[in-house]
């Protein structure tokens, strides 16, 4: 605070009276705890929040218009830009959309390797939520141990399909390649100490005093409010309110196997937490169950109109070599005309294709919803009234990504 | 001047010097500052009057306690505002006028006292032998323990009463 | 020998030892940690790293030393001196074994609290002359804090004066040579354990640079070498505060006196304790996650004090008995 020099006053002539004012901290881009580049202007009166203001769109990069100008195909690559931390989920959901706006239908192993690389992508998601969440509010020891296993399921990813964070696995009407059986067993095995794992994590900050008298009661969103500003996943989940796309929508295998939707009860950051600590446990089920009942058979889906064909096939066959190309560059040709939006449950809530199709071979627009972004919009209403250090907390437990939130 | 004399010029010159430095700041958080400075220097002073336990109390609770209220106190305010004020304001002949005249006053009147060597049983060498902390101690809790919880009851209502001020709901 | 001489011969020791110890205190942190983490910790420089500390100063002495241009200048240069000269200052009066202290003054413990109080300043004024918020921020969650803990702090050592009849360290430790002050002492020592955790800034009250809310607090704005002295103030810190409690609670330099371990220096016993204590700190600081801040002042004055306050009169009837 300089000396303002300038013009000199008497003391009588200046206002003597005191005003109260807020401290106005603009907290972001940069920022450690923000998760990527959130802005939120909060109006503090001491350490309380007296209003609190997100800034989103640091990250956008137009992944909306850049869908118009490419054909279905090309699309998958930027799904896995929008959540990054789950890129699986994202090109499922896509995938899921399209197949739906084009009538596919894919093969059972497909389902079953989908649901299992999905619910892979939902333990990866979680493993870094509670690694960043926990040093958030203090505890930097989880975030290492948990990095430990996302090491190992990140592993597992590149041994698929050669990617490790943004893997584009998935393919319209099936997969990019088939999963051997050595590969299945080494997941199998990771599933097997996994719950021991997790039993690990809570030993190290469920039943610790300050991690409760942090996340209890704090943060709370009442099942009303919930749904009124439209969360969803685990963060609708923690309020209470058992809603699951996976139970609800015929998209992979939920239905065939058995498995629970974890719900909340109070709606605070612990109830959250609690949530997605069920949820490495009924994940893990549902991958050891998908392993156990993998049928054989192909992995794509028979619609030459929409599918590539084989690539053995293309390297042999002219036929073949011009229905790629055809695929490839224009897309497929025989769309049907209309508008639809698909939902599935990816980690951090309902990611929503919305699709306009004109019959070309390219989406005449498309519309994401992303959890990220409608969950950031309640921030506001969740934080004020509560301390600076809780602000951190929240964020953490409504699990944002900023990339999909700017799409 | 001996060297006990030589020290007590320095303390007492840099009390009065600092307690000028600081009224005449312009920042109040640079006044804080030296006032901070002001009162190891009085510290000093206790520690050369073979008060160590005062020395040390000073410190903790003026200069560790009290000084870190005003600095709080001082840092929530936005005092942009007083930068901008003349340090000399309009009446500042008149002000001088009184200073100069009390200043006066208290010279004479300080010169026309011959001070005393201590008469009463706590002697130097008395302290010393017992140690500072415990006379004082004895003193507080048997021969003036009247006051000393009078004083304390007085702080505590004044305690009370800020809570109930600043508390609506309590 | 004139005395002034011996006198600083054994200044100039003292705080270049504790230099040092600043220095591999860290990496001593960073490995205990690291090994906590799953994860080994400095391994690149020297053998398993142990150039790290040396690497590390060097960097910070060469950074180029940032000053926010609307920065209150004076204040942002004295600040982290001064959180250095209370922590070092401290280290006067601690006597490392029997007969060896640079001044064995009468008020040994009052003067470690007067110098800790004079310590806050520097990160309130760091705070407050970055002229940033989080800095503000930083800057009044440690004055506040500061304020509460040392008066559970002290409170805490009245009970250890009133056993000891003193407040001369080196007669703590030999009224100590019975029997240690842990045990009749064991409130007084949890509520200076914790205290000293506050007093320190150290998780899981490090809310004065709490990293992931108030980006680095008090110390946002300070680089290189600035930032540096920070960094040692908080380490001597920690040291000067481990003393203590070894000194008032677990008996300073005495060891056990059988065998071989009766021949042990004094000194031995005393480091030995002390580097308990800080692997204490570190071990809390791996394990536990952050307080909030009404929390912290919900316990400094709800818990703490009152039980440093009952101890005192608990120990002030068992004296009377």
């Amino acid at each position: 605070m300089e000396n303002i020099s300038g013009k000199e006053v008497d003391a009588a002539d200046s206002d003597a009276r005191l005003s109260e004012k807020e401290l106005t901290l603009s907290m972001g881009p940069q920022h450690p705890a923000t998760h990527g580049v959130l802005r939120l202007v909060l109006d503090l009166s001491g350490e309380t929040i007296v209003k609190c203001t997100p800034y989103v769109g640091y990250l956008h990069r137009g992944v909306e218009k850049l869908a118009e100008n490419r054909n279905y195909m090309q699309i998958i690559p930027l799904t896995d830009r929008l959540d990054y931390i789950a890129s699986m989920a994202n090109n499922i959901g896509y995938c899921v959309a399209v197949e739906k706006l084009f009538g596919i239908k894919v093969p059972e192993r497909t389902e079953y390797i989908r649901t299992i690389v999905g619910e892979m992508a939902r333990i990866t998601n979680h493993l870094l939520w509670l690694a960043t969440h926990a040093l958030d509010i203090g505890a930097m020891t989880v975030f290492l141990y948990c990095f430990r296993e996302r090491e190992k399921i990140l592993d597992l990813f590149e041994r698929l399909c050669g990617a490790r964070l943004t893997v584009s696995y998935p393919r319209i009407g099936g997969l990019k390649n088939d999963v051997d059986d050595q590969w299945l067993e080494d997941l199998y095995k990771f599933t097997e100490e996994f719950p021991g794992r997790v039993e690990q994590y809570e030993t190290l900050i469920d039943k610790n005093r300050i991690w409760l008298r942090r996340t209890k009661g704090v943060g709370v969103i009442s099942a009303e409010d919930a749904i009124n500003w439209g969360l969803s996943g685990p963060a609708l989940r923690g309020s209470g309110v058992s809603y699951d796309i996976r139970k609800i929508s015929s998209y992979g295998v939920y239905d065939k196997v058995k498995w629970q939707v974890c719900i909340g009860k109070n709606g605070d950051i612990y109830d959250r937490y609690r949530v997605r600590m069920d949820e490495f446990r009924e994940s893990n089920s549902i991958i050891r169950q998908c392993i156990e009942k993998i049928p054989k058979g192909p992995i794509m889906a028979d619609a030459p109109k929409f599918t590539l064909p084989a690539k053995d096939k293309v390297l042999s066959d002219m036929e073949h070599l011009i229905h790629h190309f055809v695929l490839i560059t224009k897309g497929p040709q025989t769309a049907p005309e209309g508008e639809l939006y698909v939902a599935t449950e990816v980690p951090k809530g309902e990611l929503g294709f919305f699709f306009v199709s004109d019959g070309t071979g390219r989406p005449y627009r498309m519309r994401i919803r992303s959890p990220s972004f409608v969950h950031i919009s309640a921030l506001p209403a969740i934080c004020e009234g509560e301390l600076v250090a809780d602000v951190i907390a929240n964020i953490g437990s409504i699990d944002i990504v900023l990339g999909e939130c700017d799409r | 001047m001996t060297a006990p004399q030589w020290f007590f010029a320095y303390f007492a010159g840099m009390i009065t010097l600092l307690s000028v430095v600081m009224i005449t700041r312009r920042n109040p958080v640079h006044g804080v500052l030296w006032m901070l400075v002001l009162f190891v220097h009085i510290a000093g002073l206790y520690l050369f009057l073979n008060a160590e336990f005062l020395a040390a109390i000073q410190i903790i609770v003026y200069a560790g306690a009290i000084l870190v209220l005003f600095l709080f106190v001082i840092m929530l305010l936005n005092l942009k505002k007083e930068l901008t004020v003349r340090k000399v304001q309009k009446h500042w002949v008149l002000g001088a006028a009184i200073g100069v005249i009390f200043a006066l006053f208290v010279v004479t009147v300080v010169a026309g006292i011959t001070v005393l060597p201590p008469l009463g049983e706590y002697s130097i060498e008395a302290i010393r032998s017992e140690g500072s902390i415990m006379t004082l101690g004895k003193v507080m809790y048997t021969k003036y323990l009247l006051p000393f919880e009078i004083a304390s009851l007085v702080l505590l209502v004044a305690i009370v009463g800020a809570v109930v001020l600043a508390k609506k709901r309590i | 020998m004139p005395e002034w001489l011996w006198i600083f011969i054994k200044v100039f020791i003292v705080v270049n030892v504790l230099m040092l110890h600043v220095a591999y205190v860290v990496y001593f942190e960073r490995k205990v940690i690291g090994h906590m983490q799953a994860r080994l910790g400095p391994m690149r420089v020297g053998w398993h790293g142990l150039l790290q500390p040396i690497a590390d100063g060097i960097k910070l002495f060469f950074k180029e030393d940032i000053i926010p241009s609307n920065a209150d200048k004076p204040i942002f240069y004295i600040a982290p001196i001064i959180g250095l000269l209370a922590a070092i200052g401290s280290l006067a009066v601690i006597p490392m074994w029997e007969g060896f202290s640079i001044a064995d003054i009468n008020i040994g413990i009052l003067y470690i609290l007067a110098l800790s109080s004079v310590g806050s300043y520097s990160v309130i004024l760091a705070g407050w002359a970055s002229n940033s918020k989080y800095s503000f921020l930083g800057g009044l969650r440690s004055s506040a804090q500061v304020i509460s803990y040392e008066i559970a702090m002290g409170l805490s050592l009245v009970g250890v004066m009133m056993m000891a009849g003193s407040a001369n360290l080196s007669d703590i430790v030999r009224a100590q040579s019975e029997q240690w002050f842990l045990l009749p002492q064991i409130v007084a020592f949890f509520v200076f354990l914790m205290a000293a955790l506050a007093e320190t800034n150290r998780a899981p009250f490090d809310l004065p640079e709490a990293e992931t809310e108030l980006v680095a607090g008090y110390a946002t704005e300070y680089s290189g070498i600035r930032f540096g002295l920070f960094f040692m103030a908080e380490y001597a810190g920690m040291f000067v505060m481990s003393a203590l409690a070894v000194i008032c609670f677990l008996g300073g330099w005495s060891g056990p006196d059988f065998w071989i371990f009766a021949r042990v220096p004094g000194i031995v016993w005393f480091l030995l304790k002390v580097y308990a204590f800080i692997f204490f700190y570190f071990w809390v600081r791996a394990t536990l996650p952050r307080y909030r801040y009404d929390q912290l002042m919900g316990l400094g004055w709800k818990l703490f004090i009152p039980l440093a306050l009952a101890n005192i009169i608990f120990t002030g009837l068992i004296k009377l008995l």
